[in-house]
Formats: structure tokens, C-alpha cells, sequence
């Protein structure tokens, strides 16, 4: 006989039971702590603070953790920590050109003022499982770094600077006439200016934004682009109090910038040079930078004039659909009961099936009749 | 040099006392005719009142700016409201998300941003300090909100009101909203509302 | 690491504020989407997240609170989304849509009339009624400005001419006051009659979508039609099984794999309340 669903509370609260039971897993294998992961899965948690938009690799690392590695759900987690946070005050822009540099190489030049440095990549790996790499015993000395981190170190000139100095690559103008947009804050409108689309795909899938980055090499809106520089490295983060009269530095934060270098041919009112595209993410994470700036690039033709053709072009399209938890919670709420719904369309698809049936009938008595 | 009652007489419990306002507010705002008492939340500087200061504390806050009439010229409502709201005050009546009209007599609707047919929601809304809401030459309002006729009797208006509010309507979807107040009391009459002369 | 302190309801006053702005112009302007920006909650995107900040710009420490999802009050999502109100706001829960002063709903309205002073909160996963007819947001908006809203007429048409009649069977567009098309979120058009000159007042929220909209109460609220195609709600051919009850909606339950079935209440409130009485 029928019985009405009941007991949802304690069906959720022996689920989240199981879900702790499951996140731990065998207890005789260690438990792993924030610190190993923050540590140790670093490029985890930098993904997780990028798509998250919270620098805070602590707790990026305590998400993952209770993620049980879903990374994506990690990124929810913080995002929902993240719109709880009273907002302070906005910082300066960093200046990633007074970065203490960890990894700098440019695809553009064979040498340049600076240096090329690799940096820990796994570039020149060759991608053999090998379980003994991976473990302290046959860790190997790493060689003095070769840049300064100090402060007093000259900083080191951005490709895209010294492209510019002749007049080669569009100048970077601050085009705005009113504050920086933070689409957290206020309501996304299309279109979007640039500062709101960067911030978009800063905070948008990697994985999305990889694809879309791809399809523009692939002939989607190709936009020919040179991987002008990817630096990675510490910036200082400043706070200007008005109070004060100068700017405070409230700490250091890793990031991965890219600067794409794209052919313009020029057009009525330009004259043909190369444009820009840009990446910036927290952390090491080199693959969101690179392809946060195709999609940048991609995302200009309207500016730059060019003829809209390609998914990666479109503005609306690309920005309604990057953000993965908005993404994950609408794929996966096909999962919550619909069955209203579901009713209305059986009735629906009776009826319509009755309706044809008697047709039929109807077609069958007339012909028989002929 | 922010004088002393710019800094007091806000909120006492401000989340709770903010819900409890917007609440009324949206009340009013759903049911124009009905009249909702906020009590006596807030005691800012005069001539803004009870009820005008706490819609202003509920609402207003560093993204939207507020204009003042010139009943407040010369008095410290102006940094009672920066300092318990954060809001920017504005001199243009079309840069106010929230315009407080002391002098009711002399109100007008020039300047204000009534929103565009795209968003008709980016629109100012006033809030009118006046003596009575129930006292005046009687309203006649119909409308969504209103189940067949309201009431409502605000004064002092200009005597061009109603002039202002057909006028008003005649922009739908776009236009502005009105919470009128009355001491420690709230109405609405957003741009949906119809006047009429007369009582129910 | 200490634990995060959450605000009264769970979100900040800043956002709250906005939250409310943007509900106070929804009112003002019946059918109309007002944008928002819409905050990451701790509940994913399409499980209510705009309904959970409306109500929570909305709560105070005196309502009372129920929520459903399909009708009914114990389904696991219901369950979860006042067991979050409860705890932030700490306030009082009921299933009974009488007593209720805030109901959060998800795919129903009520059966039991609602009374003056009560908020019903939808919960809306696409809010454009236009979206799959023009997906791009900067048409759309377009369309509603110059309320050409040809399109939406045309589709229903086009069932009327394969089907015989409209084949849409739930979120049936609707027009506010005259003036907007407006999506009634995935209600069943059985509910539809039920939102033209509620006493109560009608909040939609659409979190990942970033909208709110309303419907004052006393609003006219009409369900697109032809003269000679004029709307109609769903008709069930039996009363529910358990409660008798003829004139409201009802869910198919299977019984077995040979064919057996009843159909009973999809509002378990009103269907409990029927059985008390019959009882008593």
C-alpha cells in the first residue's frame, strides 16, 4: 500500500553521515590534513582560489579536503564563504611587472631583458608514471634561484612593455569612466565592458574556457596569437586609505599572468599591429591564464570590429555559461523531484496519444467505409 | 566638523529594526491606501522624521545616492544619513537612487531618472515627509494592491499632485515610486497606483 | 581556523539591502525582471538559491515559515531549505499553509486560498518566459520594452495547429496588469488561476539567473490564450485516494509493475488536513 514519502530529515542527516564516512575512507590509511594538501596538491588549491575568487589557500585546502577532492564543489564551497564577507574596500591594481618572479618564459623572443626561466613546469616532463619521483627519498637539491626575489631586485620588463615602446602593440588604455565593475556586486548587463568579461572568465571553468581557447585555434575566430610572456610569481597587494595618504600593503599573493600578442591587420581607423589578450589567475595556473586570454581576445571582436562568427565570440554565450558552480547546480538540480511537472506531461502525452489513436480509428472506419 | 546628532539616534538593533522597516515598506509598497507605524526606530536631526530616517537607514547605503530637498539645507540630516547609511549624497535629482522631499508643498518631479523601457527599475524613489496621511482631502486609488478602491488622505501637497501622479502613471513601466510618511508612519503609492479625487 | 559567524538569516546587510531594493522595484513594477546581483549560497544554483534570498531578505524573527517542493512539505529538498531557515534565522517552521506568514514553494501553489499578509516565495529556475523562443538576454529585454510579444503567441499557435490545442502544460506564460509576459516559474497551468488577484503577495526568485520579479496582491494576472482556444487547467477524472478530494492536483503513484495506480494530493498539507477532518 501506499505510504507518503516521509522522514526527509533523517534520510539527509544519514546521508551526510555516510558522505563523513566516505570522505575519511579507510581508517587505517592516515588522515590527510590541510597543511599536506595545501602544500603538496598546490595547484589543486590554486584553481581552487582562482574559480573560487578568494585568495585564501587555507582555506582553499580545508575545501578540497572536504570536497574529497571534487574540485568544483570546492570552488562552491569558498564562493559561498566568499558572498558572506563584508567588502572593505577595493585594493590598487597589482603590478605584475614588480613581480618577484618564479617562472617567466615568452614564445616571442629567443632572449629578452630578463631572462627566460622555467620555473617549476611540468613542460619538459616526460609523463611516465614513476612512484618513486614522488617521494622525499629521491628529492634532489634544486640550484640557487637564479632571479632576486628581494625587493631592491629591477624589476623585470613585460614583453608586451617592450613591444609597445615602439608602438607595435595597441596601447593598454584605462578606458573606464567610472569605478572598476565587480559582477558579484552588481548585476551582469550585456554587453559587458571588459573589466566585468575579464572577471568573468577569471572566475570561469577551466575546463570551459580551455575548450573555447582551443575551438579559436582551430579556425573558431582565430585570432593568431603568440604567447607574448606567462610570468608567475609574488605581487604585493595595496590598500589605499584615504585617511592615511598612502597606500598600505595588506600582503603577497601568487599569480600567473599571460599576455597574448594577436595579429590585427588594422582597419578605417587603426593601423595594422598586434592587440592583446589577457589571463591573470590566482596561483600557478598556468593552462587557466592562457586560455583566459584567447577567450579575452576572442571576446574583442566587437571592438576591434571584426566579424562575429564563433562561439568564443560571443559575449553573451560565453559569460552566461563559464561559471562552473552556476553551471554544476543547474545540471545537477535535474536531480531534485519534478514529478509535478513530469504529471502535467503525462496527462499531456495521454491525451495527445488518445487523440491520435482515435484518429487512427477514425481513418480506419472511414476507409473501410469507401 | 559632524555635529553630535549627526552620529546619534540611528538603529538600535540595527538588523532586526532594518528588517522590521523593510517590511512595512514592502507592505505599503504592496498595498498602497493602507497605512503601516514603523514606531519610532530612529531619532534623527530634524526636520527629517521617525519614519523618513528609518526607510532611509533600511535602505540607502554606499551604491545609492540620496538627494535632499532644500527643507535640509543647513542642517545635519545630511551627515546623519552619510553616517548611518554610507550613502553619497547627490545635488542632481538624477543621480538619487532615494530622494527625501521635506517640503512636500513644492514637490516636483523634474530630474529624477524615471528608468528606461529596457529597465524601467532604474528609477528613483522619493520618500515625502508630510504632516498627515489619513487627515488631508481625501485619495481615491485603484490599482495592483488594491482590492476594488483604497483610500488615503496625505498632506500638505502641492496642489498639482495629482497632475504629477497621472503624469507619472502615463510613463508605465517606467516612472517614479513614492513612500509617503507621517511621523512614525508609512504609505505607499508606487507607479502603478491610480489617483483619484475622493474617498473610497 | 575559527568557525565563519553568519549574519541573522545568512546574508550580510549589504546584500539584504540590495536584495530588498530589488523587491521593492519588482512590486512596483508587476512582471517585470528585475536584475540582482545574486549571491553564491550555501545550496547549489537551481535548487532554490533565488527563492533562499528572497526569503531571507524578506524573514524576520516573527514569521512562520513552511516550504514545499511539488506540494509537499517533507520532500528532501523542502526539508533542507527550512532546516536552513531554521537555523539562521531561528524561526518558527510550520506545514500548515494557513498558519504560515512566509511560504517558499517550489512547482505548486498552495491549494488551501492564501489570506492577506502572506508572502509566497517561488523558487524559478528560467525566469525569461521568452528564453526558448530568444535566448539571448539582449533580445529579450527588447522584446519586453517594445511588449512585442508576438513570439510567445506564435509558439502556442504552432501547438494548436500540430496538436489540436496548446500543448504546454507547466511555467504557462502569463500576462501581468496587461503589460508584461511574465513566466509563472514550472507550475503546473493548473496553478495558474490561482496567482490573478491573490490576496497574497507573490515573489519570484531566480538566483543563478540573477532575477526578481513580483506580483502584487489584487494583481491581474492572465494566462495567455486565443478567443477560440481559450486557456484550461489540467482535469483529473478521479478524487484523491486518499483524501477525496476532487478539484485539486493530483500526483500518479505506482504501486506495482502491473499497471496499478492511484492518484493522490500533490499538496500533502491540504490532503493531511482533509484526513484530520474526516476523522474528526
Amino acid at each position: 500500500m501506499y505510504v507518503a514519502v516521509k522522514g526527509g530529515e533523517a534520510a539527509i542527516e544519514n546521508a551526510h553521515r555516510l558522505l563523513a564516512e566516505k570522505r575519511r575512507g579507510d581508517p587505517a590509511v592516515p588522515e590527510l590534513t590541510t597543511e599536506q594538501i595545501a602544500e603538496q596538491l598546490s595547484l589543486a588549491v590554486a584553481r581552487v582560489m582562482a574559480e573560487g575568487s578568494l585568495y585564501d589557500p587555507d582555506l582553499a585546502a580545508l575545501a578540497v579536503k572536504q570536497a574529497r577532492g571534487d574540485l568544483i564543489e570546492a570552488i562552491f564551497l569558498v564562493r559561498a564563504y566568499r558572498a558572506t564577507l563584508p567588502r572593505f574596500g577595493n585594493t590598487l591594481p597589482i603590478d605584475t611587472a614588480t613581480m618577484a618572479i618564479e617562472r617567466r618564459i615568452s614564445a616571442t623572443f629567443k632572449d629578452l631583458p630578463g631572462g627566460q626561466l622555467l620555473g617549476p613546469t611540468f613542460d619538459y616532463t616526460h609523463r611516465l608514471l614513476e612512484p618513486g619521483a614522488v617521494t622525499d627519498g629521491t628529492r634532489q637539491p634544486v640550484a640557487e634561484a637564479p632571479v632576486d626575489a628581494d625587493a631592491d631586485a629591477e624589476p623585470i620588463p613585460r614583453v608586451t612593455d617592450l613591444l609597445g615602446r615602439d608602438g607595435l602593440i595597441e596601447p593598454e588604455v584605462d578606458g573606464l569612466d567610472r569605478p572598476v565593475g565587480d559582477l558579484t556586486r552588481e548585476p551582469l548587463s550585456f554587453p559587458a565592458d571588459r573589466d566585468l568579461r575579464l572577471q568573468a572568465l577569471a572566475r570561469g571553468d577551466e575546463g570551459f574556457l580551455l575548450a573555447l581557447g582551443y575551438s579559436t585555434q582551430r579556425g573558431y575566430a582565430r585570432s593568431h596569437p603568440f604567447a607574448g610572456e606567462i610570468r608567475m610569481g609574488e605581487v604585493e597587494v595595496e590598500l589605499d586609505v584615504p585617511e592615511l595618504g598612502f597606500a598600505v600593503s595588506l600582503g603577497r599573493i601568487t599569480v600567473t599572468e599571460c599576455q597574448m600578442v594577436n595579429q590585427f591587420k588594422g582597419n578605417a581607423e587603426q593601423p595594422p599591429q598586434f592587440t592583446r589578450g589577457y589571463g591573470l589567475a590566482f596561483g600557478h595556473a598556468e593552462r587557466k591564464a592562457m586560455a583566459m586570454a584567447l577567450c579575452d581576445r576572442a571576446l574583442r571582436a566587437r571592438e576591434l570590429g571584426e566579424e562575429l562568427t564563433a562561439p568564443a565570440q560571443d559575449e553573451e554565450f560565453v559569460i552566461s555559461h563559464s561559471d562552473n558552480v552556476q553551471a554544476t547546480g543547474f545540471v545537477e538540480h535535474l536531480k531534485l523531484p519534478h514529478y509535478v511537472d513530469f504529471q502535467a506531461e503525462l496527462g499531456l502525452i495521454r491525451q495527445l496519444r488518445a487523440e491520435h489513436e482515435a484518429r487512427e480509428a477514425g481513418d480506419g472506419t472511414r476507409e473501410a467505409a469507401e | 566638523m559632524i555635529a553630535a546628532e549627526a552620529l546619534a539616534g540611528g538603529f538600535e538593533r540595527s538588523v532586526f529594526d532594518a528588517q522590521a522597516v523593510f517590511r512595512a515598506v514592502l507592505s505599503a509598497l504592496s498595498r498602497p491606501g493602507q497605512v503601516f507605524d514603523l514606531g519610532e526606530r530612529v531619532r534623527p536631526p530634524a526636520p527629517l522624521t521617525a519614519a523618513a530616517g528609518a526607510v532611509i537607514a533600511t535602505l540607502a547605503d554606499d551604491t545609492t545616492p540620496v538627494h535632499l530637498d532644500a527643507a535640509f539645507a543647513g542642517t545635519a540630516v545630511a551627515d546623519w544619513i552619510a553616517f548611518h547609511t554610507g550613502a553619497p549624497l547627490t545635488e542632481t535629482p538624477g543621480e538619487a537612487t532615494f530622494a527625501i522631499v521635506g517640503r512636500p508643498g513644492g514637490l516636483t518631479f523634474d530630474g529624477f531618472a524615471t528608468g528606461t523601457a529596457e529597465y524601467p527599475d532604474r528609477s528613483a524613489t522619493l520618500i515625502v515627509i508630510l504632516d498627515t496621511l489619513t487627515g488631508g482631502p481625501a485619495l481615491r486609488l485603484s490599482g495592483p494592491g488594491i482590492e476594488g478602491t483604497a483610500a488615503l488622505a496625505p498632506a500638505p501637497l502641492t496642489p498639482d499632485f495629482m497632475a504629477l501622479m497621472t503624469a507619472n502613471r502615463a510613463l508605465f513601466p517606467r516612472g517614479l515610486d513614492l513612500i509617503l510618511t507621517a511621523g512614525t508612519r508609512v504609505a505607499g503609492l508606487p507607479r502603478t497606483t491610480r489617483l483619484s479625487a475622493g474617498g473610497v | 581556523m575559527t568557525a565563519p559567524a553568519y549574519n541573522f538569516a545568512y546574508l550580510d546587510e549589504q546584500t539584504k539591502r540590495m536584495i530588498r531594493r530589488a523587491i521593492l522595484k519588482a512590486v512596483a513594477i508587476p512582471g517585470y525582471q528585475v536584475s540582482f546581483a545574486s549571491r553564491e549560497m550555501p545550496m547549489p544554483y537551481g535548487w532554490g538559491t533565488g527563492g533562499v534570498q528572497v526569503t531571507a531578505a524578506v524573514i524576520g524573527p516573527d514569521d512562520v515559515l513552511k516550504v514545499i517542493d511539488q506540494g509537499a512539505d517533507d520532500t528532501t529538498n523542502a526539508v533542507s531549505i527550512r532546516a536552513f531557515f531554521a537555523k539562521v534565522a531561528d524561526v518558527a517552521t510550520t506545514t500548515r499553509t494557513e498558519e504560515a506568514t512566509i511560504i517558499q514553494t517550489r512547482h505548486r501553489i498552495p491549494e488551501a486560498p492564501l489570506h492577506e499578509g502572506q508572502i509566497l516565495v517561488y523558487q524559478v529556475p528560467i525566469p525569461e518566459p521568452l528564453r526558448f523562443l530568444e535566448p539571448r538576454e539582449t533580445e529579450t529585454r527588447t522584446l519586453h520594452a517594445l511588449e512585442e510579444y508576438g513570439l510567445v503567441h506564435v509558439k502556442l499557435y504552432e501547438d494548436i495547429a500540430r496538436h489540436g490545442h496548446i500543448a504546454t502544460t507547466y511555467a504557462y506564460p502569463v500576462m501581468v496588469e496587461g503589460r508584461y509576459v511574465m513566466d509563472p516559474s514550472p507550475i503546473p497551468k493548473f496553478d495558474n488561476p490561482k496567482m490573478d488577484h491573490s490576496p497574497a503577495l507573490q515573489l519570484f526568485g531566480a538566483g543563478r539567473e540573477k532575477r526578481i520579479y513580483a506580483i502584487p496582491p489584487y494583481a491581474q494576472v492572465v494566462s495567455l490564450d486565443f478567443e477560440d482556444h481559450p486557456f484550461e487547467v489540467q482535469t483529473f477524472a478521479d478524487p484523491c485516494a486518499l483524501c477525496g478530494a476532487t478539484g485539486v492536483y493530483l500526483d500518479e503513484v505506482i504501486l506495482d509493475d502491473r499497471g496499478g495506480r492511484m492518484f493522490v494530493c500533490s499538496d500533502t498539507d491540504y490532503c493531511e488536513g482533509r484526513r484530520g477532518e474526516a476523522e474528526a
